[in-house]
């Protein structure tokens, strides 16, 4: 499959390298040309090396999704650090490029739960952590 | 009217003071709390600290009982997402967002967020409508009805010049709607005759403005043949 991920932030780069290891093709698009870094950490050869793409680009610019991919992508994540910017892109993904999967993460509950509704995959880390972290503090 | 608006920057608060002085019942919502304090000591109560892009922040609001929705954060994606969930979660009737970045105008129109203004276009508007370099001006696109409101210049010796309103070869589809001649505009009849140096205004199918032109480009310029 291939694969389009915006944010190379902790989600983004982490879900990026493991795509690549299990053999799909993997491209990620961030506005810091530093976060690449991540990519290369803790891996033998560098992120292009080992097959994977990168663009510096805002997710925003159609430009730059197009540069890095989207027209191409069988799954589309967005895991920047900003939800309103993540549900945004992921509509974009959705209805402009017709990606087939849309995956957003989206940290606040409510917002989460109710794009999940409009047909939009969520994940929410912020609800994992509240149902694992009630779990913990309220155990007999 | 119940009036919610999103962001108190300059235009955010001048709206809510506007409005206000209408007589319009407005809620104003600032996520910034220093800027919040500032507003607070003129607006009181009418202006909430909060993030509005947080659905209970809308809901604290009372977003299920506002008439219109106004998003002027300085924030694309916030301004369409507060506008989004405005009409589409909670059925708000009206909803007016702001475009900063113009790119951004085609994010808007895609997730159904209309009317969106930028700034930055209306004022392109302006400088072209006083510089036409090009044969004609867009004045204005009506979104939902897919048309759009042109103005041209009647051109010496072109086609329309000196010919009834009613006898222009233009498209189907198109239609002139004022003249402006010396100053003075008004609404043409059939027979109205448009004479050079008038500047007309039409509406129509966008897509039909390279038909048009010609018409009124000085000495038939640009026309290929007649059909």
């Amino acid at each position: 499959m291939m694969i389009l991920i915006v944010g190379s932030g902790r989600v983004g780069s982490a879900v990026a390298k493991r795509a690549l290891d299990a053999g799909h093709d993997v491209s990620v698009l961030d506005s810091d040309p530093l976060s690449h870094e991540r990519l290369d950490k803790d891996q033998t050869t560098t992120w292009e090396d080992a097959g994977g793409r990168f663009t510096v680009g805002t997710a925003l610019e159609v430009d730059a999704l197009i540069e890095a991919g989207i027209e191409e992508a069988d799954v589309f994540l967005a895991a920047t650090s900003g939800d309103n910017t993540n549900l945004v892109i992921a509509q974009i993904a959705q209805r402009r490029f017709n990606v087939p999967r849309v995956v957003v993460r989206v940290a606040d509950p409510a917002r989460a739960a109710w794009y999940g509704e409009q047909g939009l995959i969520t994940v929410c880390p912020t609800q994992v952590a509240i149902d694992q972290a009630s779990e913990v503090v309220l155990a007999a | 009217m119940y009036v919610i608006i999103a962001g108190a920057g300059k235009v955010g608060w001048n709206l809510a003071r506007e409005l206000i002085g209408r007589d319009q019942e407005v809620t104003l919502i600032e996520s910034d709390h220093a800027r919040y304090r500032v507003v607070e000591e003129e607006l009181e109560h009418a202006v909430q600290y909060g993030d509005a892009t947080e659905l209970w922040i809308l809901e604290r609001a009372g977003i299920q009982r506002a008439d219109l929705v106004i998003a002027v954060t300085g924030d694309d994606e916030d301004n369409i997402l507060i506008c989004q969930v405005a009409k589409e979660k909670y059925g708000v009737q009206r909803i007016v967002a702001r475009v900063n970045n113009p790119r951004n105008l085609q994010h808007f129109r895609l997730l159904g967020v209309q009317p969106a203004v930028s700034a930055t276009d209306l004022i392109l508007r302006l400088i072209e409508h006083e510089v036409p370099e090009y044969g004609l001006v867009q004045l204005l696109a009506l979104e939902e009805e897919h048309l759009e409101i042109i103005e041209v210049e009647v051109g010496e010796g072109s086609q329309a010049a000196g010919v009834r309103v009613q006898d222009v070869p233009l498209p189907e589809g198109s239609l002139i709607i004022s003249v402006l001649r010396e100053g003075t505009g008004f609404v043409p009849k059939g027979d109205s005759v448009i004479q050079p140096g008038d500047q007309v205004l039409l509406i129509l199918d966008p897509g039909l403005e390279s038909q048009i032109t010609p018409r009124f480009a000085p000495n038939g310029a640009g026309v290929a043949s007649e059909a």
